[in-house]
Formats: structure tokens, C-alpha cells, sequence
């Protein structure tokens, strides 16, 4: 295999004989980035933006403010007769409502979230531009299995959670370059069968965003 | 070495590919009617982005730097990937990747794998291989299982299953997931899948998957996909293996900012597709245990060697230019006799067998240079084609071989390379092959039978260029004609 290795190395370095030895960083530096980065639209537009376009693909959007907030989950919850929940590890206690038994992340098997109603999970980021709410998997947003196998998800995006444009949000990941990474927008979808848009096929059928400011 | 791309080694040339095709008037309407739609939805969702054309500017000029700096790269992942819990493999050819895969599969003591969508994998021939060796393997992203399921081949690399309407869907899976009642409402048909695999993605310890980006900074594996299948199989086994071509690979985190712009828009006409996943290595206690990349050569260090064709390693797999291609749009994908169909299979194809099959394949274009217009990393696919039919012409080694001989009259033409780029230039090229001297009969011979289709009576009135022009006045989107500019 060493051997595979060094012949398709070898091959590469043949084959790149026209290529006149440059600094590499700086030839990367160099790449024209004229796109737009930072994005133009104040916080309210901003947000105004994130629902629409998280509605446009089948999100339902519920806003509230931080103290409403284990209110405004519980009525969620209800509102779709969700009983067994799973809430993440590492979720602010405070956030949950108090008169909801939750079933922890940590005891929960396989079974328990192919057969549970739904979770309850932050997130990282969100943006504007694309609809789109990003998992990094730390606490509070779940191993990836939790926010993949169950059948409703509602996530809790924050305000200042909220950008406008992808590099933005790539800007803000970065920390987290080299965690699992779970970009989401809209419940999972096919357009498979005569290019038919059909909500739900192996991830979350429904997702809910609820917009804390 | 023995490099293979699906069965494209034995397959008819694309004329004779394309006759019983152009027949099959359902093949041609399912075919027109998915990509109408996917062009018209990317047409809204480029429009609405007011830097398409820098962002394609700074993705081609990321790719066109990684590949002159390719070892670079790839060592650079090797070892990212490696200091994360993940393991790097090399493989030359089909056979080297397959026996690897099937080499691990056997390792964790599975005789089963489920897999994400990859054409790599289908360019290796791993399904056949891993069958040979008693691992069956399951396709879960719909269109594939279609394909699977109906004992069919994928005509198109993003929609597997684009030459499939909803009622041969339902044939198909009536007779093998065992379901007489099942209606043909999408919905319907899609909740069966629903069904059929869940039990897998809970069961089956292995999964595969390809890539769609590789960041070398990182190690990071990137997989962009809509229904979920893709993260159950990334997610749930205990051991993953990747298959990824060595041209997958981007130099740094930050360049996924641009390629998650375009790859999702020009892919499926959404502004993010619903999932995108970056992983990096192993992560304890979350997904699999077990992580493996193949790194495949497979034909694409010759691609890179040629520095006039290079440019074709920087293909992000989104389909768009097969969408816009007026031949495409006729033949469907298996006309082109590879994994790889469209104008991109036209180039990468015949390359890849380093112009020992495939020779026809440069020829199955008009080169009016739609494709070009929509490549989100802005191959020029006209230049390369035209390249390339050069090559076929210099290198034909048989002198016997009819489609040989009417390509050799054409040498003269392809002789003079200036003559070609003044035409480019022009903006010509597009008419120039219909009014050169029969070294494109093929394809006038082509366009003969294609107008005995109903819905191109119409045609021999116009010449390509006006029929092509006024087809996109009609029905095209605001982005193809914004992006005219190229
Ligand atoms: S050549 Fe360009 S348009 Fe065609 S599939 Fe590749 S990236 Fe997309």
C-alpha cells in the first residue's frame, strides 16, 4: 500500500513538471475572494430573512424571548401531542419547562430515539441567507445520532446565534473546524421521483426553530 | 494497472448508444421534465445571489491551485485525517480500491454495507466486487435504490433515476420490497423507502460513503445530501470507509464557504441542500469508531498531466452542465456508456482511459457551450472538448476502425490549434461543426433521427445555434442567460 502511495505521489509530481515551484501560502493568499463576506442587513432583517427562508423550506418558526422560552417549548411540544422527549446533554436546565419530563440524552438507546416523539436541542449558528441552522455537536446539541434518528426536532436558535452569509458563519466555526459538523436546512427531503418535493424521508420529518431575542 | 470506469471499456460508442434511446419517447420525457425543473429552480436561487460570479470565480482559482499543488494537499490531509483517529489509504485503480473496501469489510466481520450515493464508488465497480466476495451491498439514497432495486444503471450524477417516472418507480417497488398495494403518489412511494431502510441504517455495522470535499487543513470529510441517508450511514455503523478521487480535496476550512455556496444551488436548485456534514477522524462516543479514506488514482494523474485538460479535476459532481446540455437533454445518461454522463462524463470519461474508450464520447456535443455557462467552477468544457478530439484524432491507433477513419478527416482541422481559438473567439464554434465536411456525420446523422421524435419537427429548419436560442427564450431560466457571460 506504501507502494500505492508513493507511485500516485510520484505520478502527481510527474505530471505537475509544467508547475514552476512557488511559495504555496502564498499562492493560496492570493486567490481572488471579491464574494461578498460580511453581510449588510441589521439584526431585525436579519432574523426577518432566517424565518422566511426557514419557512420556505417546510421550518416552522415560533419566536419568543428568553423568559417565555420553557413556556413557548412546552407549547410546542403539546401543540403536536409530543409526550416522550429527549432533551440533549448539556441543555441549560433553566431553558426546559419544568413540568415536562424530558428523558435524558445520556440514557437514551437507539430504540429509545427511533421510538421517542421528538428532541429538543441548541445550536450554534444560524444563517439568514440560506435558512440554514448549523450543530456542532457540543453540549447541548447532541451526539449526531440524536438529531437524525428521531422524528421531530426543535431547535433553540438565538438571536446572536443569527448571521447573514455563509462566510460568516464559516468565520464563526471555525473553532470548531474539526468537530462533527451538521448543517440543516429543513427537515430531510426528496425530489427523487419526478423531481416532486416529498418532506421527510430518513432524518427528522419536522423541524421546529424556536427564535429566542 | 487497470483503470476502469464502471463498464465504459466495453460499451458502444455514444452514437450507437443513443439510437434505441432517442425512441423511447417515455426515457426523453422523464428526462426533459426533471431537468426542466432543476434548471428552473437553480435559475431562481442564482439569481437571488448577487456574487455568483465571484464566487465562481474564487472557486475555479481554489481548484486550479489545489491541483498544481496536489501532493501538497493530499499529504497535508493524510496527515490531518490520520491525527484525528482516521485511516488513509491509496488506490491506483478500481481493483486496488475495491480489494481494499472489501479488504476492511471483511476486517470488521460484516457481510453487508450500506452506502451514501457515490459515483466514485460506481466508477470502481465496488457494488459487483463487493457481491463477488458474499457483501451485499445497500444503496439508501432513493434514486439509487431505485436503480438498485430495478437491476437498472444511474443515468445522471446527482439524479440517479431522472429517466424513471413515478409509475415505473411503483413497478419497481411493488415486486421487490413486496408491497401489490402501493399507489404511485410520491409521497406514498417515498414512505415505503422510508420503511425498507430504516431497518438497515439501525442493523447493518458498515457503512460507505464517497466525498464531495476533502479539507487537507483539517482532515474533514464533507458529504452534501437531502434526505438524511447519507447521515445514517456516516452516523449509525461502527466502521465507515470512504471512497474519494484525489481530486475531491480543498486546501482549508474556509474554502468550504464558497463551495457550499455553489454546489447546492447549481445541484439541486436549493439554497442549502437539508444536510450537510463535515466529520474529522474518529469522535468518541458519536458515529463511527472505525474511520477509513480511500484515496483513488484511477486514471486522474494522466488527467493532471495534461495541462490543457487539468482543468477537468476540478469537476464538483453537481450535474449542471448534463441539465443544460442539448444532447443530454435528448439521450438521457446512458448513452454515454460510463458512471459519468453529460458533457462532464464527455471529458472525464475517455480521459480517465486514457483515450483507449470513450474516443466517441468528445464528439457528443454541439459545443455551444451551455455547459460552460453553468459549471459553477467554470471548467470549459468546449475547450477541453475540442481539445480532446485532437487526441483522439492524433492517438487513434487503429486504422480499421470505421468511426476512426471518419475522424481522421478531420485531422487538418484539429491541426491548427489557432484556427480553433480564433473560432472560440468569434463565438462561432457553436455553428462550426455543423458547416465543417462530414467528419460530423455522426451527429447531423443524430439530429436526422432525433427529429423524427415528435417534439423536434421543428428542427432541420433551424440550425442548432437558433433552435438552442430560442429554446432558451422559451423556457429557460434568468440565470442561464445571466451567467452568458461566463
Ligand atoms: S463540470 Fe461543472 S457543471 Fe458539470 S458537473 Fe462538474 S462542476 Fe458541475
Amino acid at each position: 500500500m506504501a507502494d500505492a502511495r508513493d507511485a500516485i505521489l510520484e505520478r502527481i509530481r510527474t505530471g505537475l513538471r509544467d508547475v514552476a515551484p512557488t511559495d504555496i501560502a502564498a499562492e493560496y493568499a492570493a486567490i481572488p475572494r471579491t464574494y461578498i463576506r460580511a453581510g449588510q442587513l441589521d439584526l431585525q432583517a436579519r432574523l426577518h430573512q432566517l424565518k422566511e427562508r426557514l419557512r420556505d423550506y417546510d421550518t416552522n418558526v415560533v419566536e419568543t424571548d428568553a423568559v417565555s422560552l420553557p413556556r413557548t417549548i412546552a407549547e410546542v411540544l403539546r401543540s403536536h401531542e409530543q409526550k416522550n422527549v429527549i432533551a440533549a446533554d448539556g441543555l441549560p436546565e433553566e431553558i426546559l419547562p419544568l413540568n415536562f419530563p424530558f428523558i435524558s440524552e445520556r440514557n437514551a438507546s437507539v430504540d429509545t430515539l427511533n421510538a421517542c416523539d421528538g428532541i429538543v436541542t441548541a445550536c450554534s449558528v444560524a444563517i439568514a441567507f440560506t435558512g440554514t441552522i448549523v450543530l456542532t455537536h457540543g453540549p447541548g446539541e447532541g451526539a449526531r445520532r440524536l438529531t437524525l434518528v428521531p422524528d421531530r426536532h426543535l431547535c433553540i436558535v438565538r438571536a446572536e446565534q443569527v448571521v447573514e452569509t455563509v462566510p460568516e458563519a464559516i468565520d464563526r466555526l471555525a473553532p470548531f473546524a474539526t468537530h462533527p459538523l451538521t448543517f440543516i436546512s429543513g427537515p430531510s427531503a426528496t425530489a427523487d421521483i419526478e423531481m416532486t418535493r416529498i418532506r421527510g424521508v430518513h432524518g427528522p420529518r419536522f423541524l421546529d426553530v424556536v427564535l429566542v431575542q | 494497472m487497470t483503470i476502469r470506469v464502471g463498464e465504459s471499456a466495453s460499451a458502444p460508442s455514444f452514437q450507437k448508444a443513443a439510437l434505441p434511446l432517442l425512441e423511447d419517447a417515455q426515457l426523453r420525457k422523464n428526462v426533459r421534465h426533471a431537468t426542466d425543473v432543476i434548471q428552473r429552480k437553480r435559475g431562481v436561487v442564482v439569481a437571488e445571489t448577487p456574487d455568483w460570479q465571484e464566487l465562481r470565480t474564487a472557486a475555479s482559482a481554489i481548484k486550479a491551485h489545489t491541483m498544481r499543488h496536489l501532493d501538497h494537499y493530499l499529504t497535508q490531509f493524510e496527515k490531518a485525517c490520520t491525527a484525528a483517529g482516521g485511516q488513509v489509504h491509496w488506490a491506483a485503480d478500481a481493483d486496488d480500491a475495491n480489494r481494499i473496501i472489501v479488504g476492511l469489510v471483511k476486517r470488521y466481520g460484516g457481510n453487508e454495507v450500506i452506502k451514501v450515493k457515490t459515483m466514485t464508488s460506481e466508477e470502481v465497480g465496488l457494488n459487483d466486487a463487493s457481491e463477488r466476495e458474499g457483501i451485499r451491498p445497500h444503496e439508501t439514497d432513493l434514486a439509487e435504490v431505485i436503480v438498485q432495486l430495478g437491476g437498472d444503471k444511474s443515468s445522471h450524477i446527482v439524479a440517479p433515476a431522472v429517466h424513471k417516472n413515478r409509475s415505473q418507480v411503483r413497478q419497481i417497488f411493488r415486486e421487490r420490497m413486496n408491497l401489490p398495494d402501493l399507489s404511485d403518489d410520491p409521497e406514498e412511494l417515498t414512505a415505503a423507502a422510508r420503511r425498507y431502510l430504516r431497518e438497515k441504517f439501525l442493523r447493518v455495522k458498515i457503512g460507505v460513503c464517497g466525498a464531495n470535499f476533502l479539507v487537507a487543513e483539517t482532515g474533514s470529510v464533507c458529504i452534501v445530501e437531502s434526505e438524511g441517508n447519507g447521515r445514517m450511514c456516516l452516523t449509525m455503523p461502527e466502521a465507515l470507509i470512504s471512497i474519494a478521487g484525489i481530486e475531491k480535496t480543498i486546501p482549508a476550512f474556509q474554502d468550504m464557504e464558497v463551495f457550499l455556496q455553489l454546489l447546492p444551488r447549481s445541484a439541486t436548485g436549493e439554497r442549502m441542500n437539508p444536510y450537510n456534514s463535515l466529520w474529522t477522524g474518529v469522535r468518541r462516543g458519536d458515529g463511527p469508531q472505525h474511520f477509513h479514506v480511500v484515496l483513488l488514482d484511477n486514471g486522474r494523474t494522466r488527467i493532471l498531466a495534461d495541462p490543457e485538460s487539468r482543468q477537468t479535476l476540478h469537476c464538483i459532481r453537481c450535474g449542471a452542465c448534463l441539465n443544460t446540455c442539448p444532447v443530454y437533454r435528448q439521450t438521457g445518461g446512458h448513452a454515454y456508456g460510463s458512471s459519468y454522463s453529460g458533457p462532464i462524463g464527455a471529458i472525464v470519461t475517455p480521459q480517465l482511459l486514457q483515450m483507449q474508450h470513450g474516443q466517441s464520447l468528445p464528439f457528443a456535443s454541439s459545443l455551444c457551450g451551455a455547459c460552460y455557462d453553468v459549471c459553477p467552477v467554470k471548467i470549459n468544457i468546449p475547450e477541453v472538448l475540442i481539445h480532446l478530439r485532437g487526441r483522439v484524432v492524433r492517438e487513434q491507433k487503429s486504422a480499421l476502425d470505421p468511426e476512426a477513419l471518419a475522424m481522421k478527416t478531420a485531422a487538418a482541422i484539429f491541426a491548427s490549434r489557432a484556427r480553433f481559438e480564433a473560432a472560440q473567439r468569434l463565438g462561432r464554434i457553436a455553428q462550426w461543426p455543423f458547416q465543417s465536411n462530414g467528419w460530423m456525420r455522426n451527429l447531423p446523422g443524430m439530429l436526422g433521427n432525433w427529429t423524427r421524435v415528435r417534439d423536434l419537427r421543428a428542427l432541420p429548419q433551424q440550425t442548432f445555434r437558433e433552435w438552442w436560442k430560442a429554446r432558451a427564450k422559451a423556457g429557460n431560466t434568468a440565470a442561464t442567460r445571466k451567467n452568458n457571460h461566463g
